[in-house]
This record gives structure tokens, C-alpha cells and sequence, in this order.
């Protein structure tokens, strides 16, 4: 066991509680819930194994879902992130990225800011849309991805803030 | 290959969550969501003390109204006096998790099958319905919330016995949908709304809410009620659980005869 799996595991798991004990309370509007679990699989390192993220992934969103009690919608969102990882990778951080060392628990840039606005806008377009499963409501499926996406945003990025390892 | 497996998994989960009448494989009423519901439940209770207190006192009251009146009401329960047993018996539950942000919402509770607890018994409290036991493990059930889209729930006019059906279109959590009343109903504002009779899952006469506005689908011609709900559904502590004898001979009788056809 190196530490890196050991800190994925601990993340596996505070992420999930932290969730499920205070994220899913929030309710603000009545109905916005910030989703910062989706931060496991934004931050599985790059050149970690694919298999073990989308199996993480999918235990991930099956816990998700047994405590939400919607289904298998949350598993759906989150090994379709898993799986799309790569590609936004690419989209944000160019071709060769598997090359450079991209962290993303680290300051904000451009790239890093726009690799985690796609994949949580992803993870929650999917995640609304098999949720409400009606095509009646699709206005506020738009309206709450997007409220929803600001919100786990603001939140991540305050999480990474505040549990970057100091450089000095 | 894997994410294809893992997405037809997941799929099937899914698909199978939104169908009506089909209960779900993965749903919190299993002994790790239970228990750490169960746990924060334990902790979070204390914030709503003073909630449950004021309803057992109002509830308290208002039997305590029951029984000084008896003699001038008529809203005694039945009571079966021939074999000496009574119809329905009452389990009393804590809600150890309640959701009611999303479309399909559903609460948990504290008791199982050890309790006695069946799948499509009834859930109430003192103010009025709350929804229908949807899974039961052994010590945790999970309940399909009246806030719940594929919720569909017998309904009538307290005053003319004018049947609908009680929906929820998703919107607002304090206000729920009556729909398919007849035309020739004169449903008012403030009208009381409560169970029907032709359930078999609650008993007659059990509190709903009051109309807040009617109006008239343009596809079906039938009325459309907006119900103002006496429960505040985000708040919601003890709960009753409907065991109803009859529901088992009820069920059978209705099997034999669609056999028969």
C-alpha cells in the first residue's frame, strides 16, 4: 500500500461522509444541494489506474444513491465522469498532458478552473436529467444544473483551498 | 468494457426506480444507510424537541375534545364489535431521514419487518397523511413520500364525496394536486380534503389539506385542485403506521376474481 492509495481511500471516504452527513442537508431554496463528492474523481490522480477509478466511481455513486434513495442515477453520473475524464483532460490541459505533471489540488488557473467547471456541469447535467426523467421539466433541469454546478464549484474549490498541502 | 458494464448496471437501477409500482433494489433501507441515519437522527432529533412537543400537546387537545364530546360525535373510529377486534391496528415510527428536494422523494424510518411493517401499508400522523411504505428490510422501511411524482393516492371532497386522485406536480412542498374531480363537484377555496374510501391502504376520512385554487385541465375537462397540505412536509418527526387487517382479504378476493375472468 503506497500513500497514494491510502489518501484516495481517506478522501473515498471523507468526501462521502461529508456529504451525505452535511452537503445533502443544505436544501437552500428548497431544493439546491451542493454535490462535492464529485471531487474524488476530479482529483484520482492522472495517471492512475482507469479500472480502479471507474470501479471507485461507480461504488461511489451506488453509496450515493442508497442514501439519496434515487435509483442508480448517481452511479450513472459519476463512471460517466470517470470515463470521460481523459477527454476533458485533453480538452483543458492539451495533448500531452499524461506527460506533464497536472495537479489539480493546487492554486487556481484557467486550466484547472475550466477542467473542474466541465466535468461537474457533466456530472450534473447527467445526474438532473435521469433524475427528474421527464422531459416536461427540462427548463428546470437547466436551471437547477446551473445553480447546482455554482454551487459544488464555489465549495470545491473552497475544500482544495483548504486542504492544499503547504509548499513553504 | 467495464464502463458499459457498470452503465447497463447502473441503467437498469435506474430505469427501475422510475417505474410505478416496482420497488427499488438499492434504497436506504439497508443496514449501513439506516444505521448512519439512525445516527444522525439520534443527534438531530434534539433541534425539533420543542416542535414535537407543541404536537403531541395540540394532538393531546384534541382528544381530549374527542372524549369529553363523545356523545355528539360521529368521528369515532370503526370498531369492529362482533369478533371484538379492532380493524387497524397503529405502529408508531420515528422518520430517521426525510428528502423532499428532489422529484421522487422518500423518508426513512426506524422500524422494519421486526415491527411488523409490510410494504403498501399506510403512513400518517397527527396532522394527516405523509405517504406509503415502499421497502422493508429488517429493522429500516423506506416510505414513498406524498411529495413524490409517481405518488398517486385516493382522494375525495370532505363534504360531497367527490373522488380524485392526489398527485404532486413537483413544484412546492407545501402544496400537492388533486386531480380528475368530476366538473359537477362545486369545490371551493377552503374545502377540506381527505382520504377516500376506496383505498385499501388508509382508512376513510384521514386529513389531507385545504384547496388553495381550482382549476380546469383543458385536456380532460376534469377539475384540477391545488391542495394547501396541513403537514409541513420538511418537518416531519413520529409517525403512525397503518396495519389494516382487511387489506390481506381485500387483496385476495380482487386476485380470485380477475383469475376467474
Amino acid at each position: 500500500m503506497n500513500s497514494a492509495v491510502l489518501l484516495n481511500i481517506a478522501r473515498f471516504i471523507l468526501l462521502l461522509a461529508a456529504q451525505v452527513l452535511i452537503f445533502n442537508n443544505i436544501n437552500f431554496f428548497g431544493y439546491l444541494n451542493p454535490y462535492p463528492y464529485v471531487l474524488f474523481i476530479i482529483l484520482y490522480p492522472v495517471n492512475g489506474n482507469k479500472s480502479g477509478l471507474l470501479l471507485a466511481s461507480f461504488l461511489l455513486g451506488i453509496i450515493m444513491d442508497m442514501f439519496c434513495n434515487s435509483g442508480g442515477v448517481h452511479s450513472i453520473a459519476s463512471i460517466t465522469l470517470a470515463y470521460l475524464r481523459p477527454t476533458f483532460f485533453k480538452f483543458s490541459f492539451g495533448v500531452s498532458y499524461e506527460y506533464q505533471t497536472v495537479k489539480i489540488n493546487d492554486k487556481l488557473t484557467p486550466e484547472r478552473f475550466s477542467f473542474i467547471l466541465i466535468s461537474v456541469l457533466t456530472h450534473h447535467l447527467i445526474l438532473f436529467i435521469l433524475e427528474t426523467f421527464r422531459l416536461n421539466f427540462f427548463f428546470n433541469i437547466v436551471i437547477q444544473t446551473i445553480f447546482s454546478t455554482v454551487f459544488t464549484i464555489v465549495i470545491s474549490v473552497l475544500i482544495i483551498y483548504l486542504f492544499k498541502p503547504s509548499k513553504r | 468494457m467495464l464502463f458499459l458494464l457498470l452503465l447497463l448496471i447502473s441503467f437498469v437501477l435506474t430505469i427501475q426506480s422510475h417505474s410505478y409500482h416496482k420497488s427499488k433494489v438499492i434504497s436506504s433501507a439497508n443496514f449501513l444507510t439506516g444505521g448512519v441515519y439512525e445516527k444522525i437522527n439520534d443527534i438531530s432529533e434534539y433541534f425539533h424537541l420543542e416542535d414535537r412537543n407543541n404536537e403531541l400537546i395540540v394532538e393531546n387537545a384534541r382528544l381530549k375534545m374527542l372524549l369529553f364530546n363523545q356523545k355528539d360525535t360521529t368521528k369515532l373510529p370503526d370498531i369492529d364489535t362482533i369478533k371484538g377486534v379492532k380493524k387497524i391496528n397503529i405502529i408508531v415510527s420515528k422518520v430517521i431521514h426525510n428528502s423532499y428536494s428532489s422529484h421522487e422523494n422518500y423518508l426513512t424510518l426506524n422500524s422494519g419487518s421486526k415491527q411488523g411493517i409490510k410494504t403498501d401499508m399506510g403512513v400518517v400522523n397527527d396532522l394527516g397523511i405523509i405517504g406509503i411504505v415502499e421497502k422493508v428490510s429488517a429493522n429500516f422501511a423506506t416510505v414513498q413520500s406524498i411529495l413524490n411524482m409517481n405518488s398517486r393516492i385516493n382522494a375525495k371532497l370532505k363534504k360531497s364525496n367527490h373522488f380524485g386522485t392526489l398527485t404532486w406536480d413537483g413544484k412546492n412542498t407545501g402544496f400537492a394536486q388533486l386531480i380528475d374531480i368530476p366538473r359537477l363537484s362545486t369545490a371551493r377555496r377552503g374545502d377540506t380534503i381527505v382520504t377516500g374510501g376506496q383505498s385499501d391502504i388508509f382508512p376513510e376520512n384521514i386529513g389531507i389539506g385545504t384547496i388553495e385554487k381550482v382549476y380546469i385541465q383543458e385536456e380532460t375537462n376534469y377539475y384540477v385542485l391545488d391542495i394547501r397540505l396541513f403537514n409541513d412536509m420538511t418537518n416531519i418527526g413520529h409517525v403512525y403506521i397503518i396495519k389494516s387487517k382487511d387489506r390481506e382479504e381485500i387483496l385476495k378476493i380482487e386476485n380470485d376474481t380477475k383469475k376467474n375472468e
